[in-house]
């Protein structure tokens, strides 16, 4: 019943509504002359400082539904969940020198979304387009995924029916509309705050209570004694590198990562944050070992449902005041990432569909108006999607959706480092990528759900050749968006080396090479005109 | 082409300690090392303990290199 976590609940609405106050009042912060600008409601001004940055892109990447799906991986699959460790400590000298390049480039030119970069790099409409399309549909579900996290908590706390969903959702729509980016920036402050305080909390009281660590990994050993599945084994050894390395590939490929890193105001502030970031990988390492404190603690999830054992477990160890503060961090958690998203969505449907097909002599106000209006589709259409579809389907989504980005990476990231590829180059390895990747996706089934196709992301090698033949375990698997990002870099080289060779014409490329290191301080070019006469490429 | 607003010199962000980025990159990638539970470290198995640690390797390499680049590259 929910009257017997009444406590809880009072606590969680009272925080959850003052940071709604601060969402709206967000809109005052470093006011802007003029909030009817892109540049502005989408990029918070593009001034946003080391602390700034630090609380926003964490409070972007690390979300609510990770902080409850990557400890009820390791309730449910032990060892193969902690993947999530490395990799996030991987993945910022991967993005080192390339964020502060896009940042660079995207500041010179005025530049709000990875397409806006393709579109001028490789001079293929048609390449953005794709970028465009790929990065919606692929930011769509993971907005849906962070209703996920809410719908957890309050299942934890037995409140029933999908109003309060609703009325959450509506209020966060409202104040990102009003508010913009300034809005997750400053709510990140108190969602980071939280998390962190309740993590440390959990870390040093949960273990006492069940007899410290190693009781803890002993409770998991046992549960995973049939497969010794509290560490690798031969057949899943490679899966476990391959989705580390293939999901570092494509978490800054996602537009919401890129906003986030577009709205710092130099190329300093990003270095150093990705030496501050992995801060947060920490917390997450710490967080995915909840799912095995929740084994210990003999927490039954709410059947069909594994996403709830965090909840559950923090209503059973904690008082119920402190259980209250830790659902609101999770239910606050969902805010930011969902605001953060949903404006990137906004922002490619507005420079990379409206603008550039619908109206293309839109004045700054008007894109910033069909962006607020945009936004506002997206969480609708988010919010919709989980009531009437059923969450595994969601899932399912989001995994396809780490797939579908990481074909965006020769026209994006490696196109921060050559202008070499020519544009049917990119357009045929995307094209190439995306259909082997959903090929191979479609083999996989999800024997727990019973579903026979998009069961998973990791593909078993068998199905394609005998791994042994190559000193491979029998069973080895691996991640499916490695593979097809793989082969569109090949197609796009094999391609790029043909259309060469036939003298194909190619796109203008209307940025130059100085242009990837420009800072702060440094005049801008504006944003990209479509009839801007070409410059020289020179890289 | 002529660019007055340019400054003259050519950036760029290359150096050699920019290779360093690889150590933290690969090392996380070896499960040989990880892939076991002794020893145990204040009751973390090994594959649990270690995996943590290689953030601080990921934190101290970045910061090694933004420091030793900072001023001659950008």
């Amino acid at each position: 019943m929910w009257r017997d976590h009444l406590t809880e609940i009072i606590i969680t609405t009272a925080l959850f509504l003052f940071v709604s106050g601060l969402g709206f009042f967000a809109a005052r912060w470093r006011r802007a002359d003029d909030l009817r600008h892109l540049d502005e409601w989408g990029l918070g001004g593009r001034k946003f400082g080391g602390w700034i940055t630090w609380f926003l892109v964490g409070g972007d990447l690390y979300t609510a539904y990770t902080f409850v799906a990557v400890p009820a991986l390791l309730f449910g699959a032990g060892a193969t969940g902690f993947f999530a460790v490395p990799y996030t400590v991987i993945i910022y000298p991967m993005v080192f020198l390339v964020l502060a390049r896009l940042w660079s480039v995207s500041h010179r030119h005025g530049f709000v979304t990875p397409a806006d970069f393709v579109r001028s790099r490789s001079g293929s409409s048609t390449m953005a387009l794709l970028v465009a399309i790929t990065g919606i549909v692929a930011t769509m579900p993971y907005i849906a995924l962070q209703l996920v996290g809410i719908e957890a908590v309050l299942k934890a706390m037995r409140i029933p029916g999908t109003w309060p969903l609703i009325v959450a959702f509506a209020v966060l729509a409202a104040f990102t509309y009003q508010s913009g980016l300034r809005a997750p920036a400053m709510i990140a402050f108190v969602k980071d705050i939280l998390i962190y305080l309740v993590i440390i909390v959990a870390i040093i009281y949960i273990p006492s209570k069940l007899g410290g660590w190693a009781s803890i990994f002993g409770a998991a050993d046992t549960k995973f004694k049939a497969t010794n599945g509290t560490i690798l084994n031969a057949s899943n050894q490679w899966q476990y590198i391959t989705l580390a390395f293939g999901s570092a590939l494509a978490l800054f490929l996602y537009p919401h990562s890129v906003t986030g890193v577009l709205a710092s105001k130099n190329r300093g502030v990003i270095k150093r944050n990705m030496s501050a970031l992995p801060a947060y990988s920490l917390l997450l390492g710490l967080i995915a070992l909840l799912g095995y404190m929740a084994i210990a603690a003999k927490v039954a999830p709410i059947p069909g449902d594994n996403n709830t054992v965090v909840p559950l477990l923090f209503d059973k160890m904690f008082p119920s005041w402190f259980a209250g503060v830790a659902f609101a961090a999770v239910a606050i958690g969902a805010l930011v990432p969902a605001a953060i998203m949903s404006i990137a969505a906004a922002n490619l449907f507005t420079r990379n569909i409206y603008k550039e097909y619908l109206k293309r002599d839109a004045t700054p106000a008007q894109e910033a108006g069909v962006s607020k209006v945009a936004s506002l589709i997206v969480k609708a259409g988010a919010v919709v999607v989980i009531i009437i579809i059923p969450v595994q389907f969601s899932i399912d989504l989001q995994l396809i959706g780490g797939v579908i980005i990481l074909q965006t990476l020769p026209a994006v990231a490696l196109g921060l480092y050559t202008g070499w590829f020519h544009r049917w180059g990119l357009v045929a390895g995307w094209f190439a990528g995306m259909g082997l990747g959903m090929w191979m996706l479609y083999q996989i089934p999800n024997p727990a759900t019973s579903h026979k196709h998009f069961g998973g992301s990791a593909f078993k090698l068998s199905t394609w050749f005998d791994p042994t033949s190559i000193g491979l375990n029998a069973n080895t698997t691996v991640y499916v968006g490695f593979v097809a990002v793989l082969v569109n870099v090949i197609v796009a080289v094999l391609i790029t080396m043909l259309c060469k060779a036939l003298k194909a014409p190619d796109g203008v490329d209307l940025t130059t090479r100085d242009d990837y290191f420009a800072d702060e301080g440094d005049p801008r070019i504006g944003p990209p005109t479509v009839d801007t006469p070409a410059e020289p490429a020179l890289l | 082409m002529a660019q007055p607003d340019r400054p003259p010199t050519q950036r760029t962000d290359r150096s050699p300690w920019n290779w360093l980025l690889v150590i933290p990159i690969v090392v996380p990638l070896l499960v040989v090392l990880y892939n076991g539970k002794a020893p145990t470290l204040f009751g973390f198995p090994r594959f649990y303990w270690l995996q943590l640690a290689f953030i601080i390797l990921g934190v101290g390499t970045t910061t090694l290199v933004y420091q030793l680049t900072k001023k001659t590259g950008r």
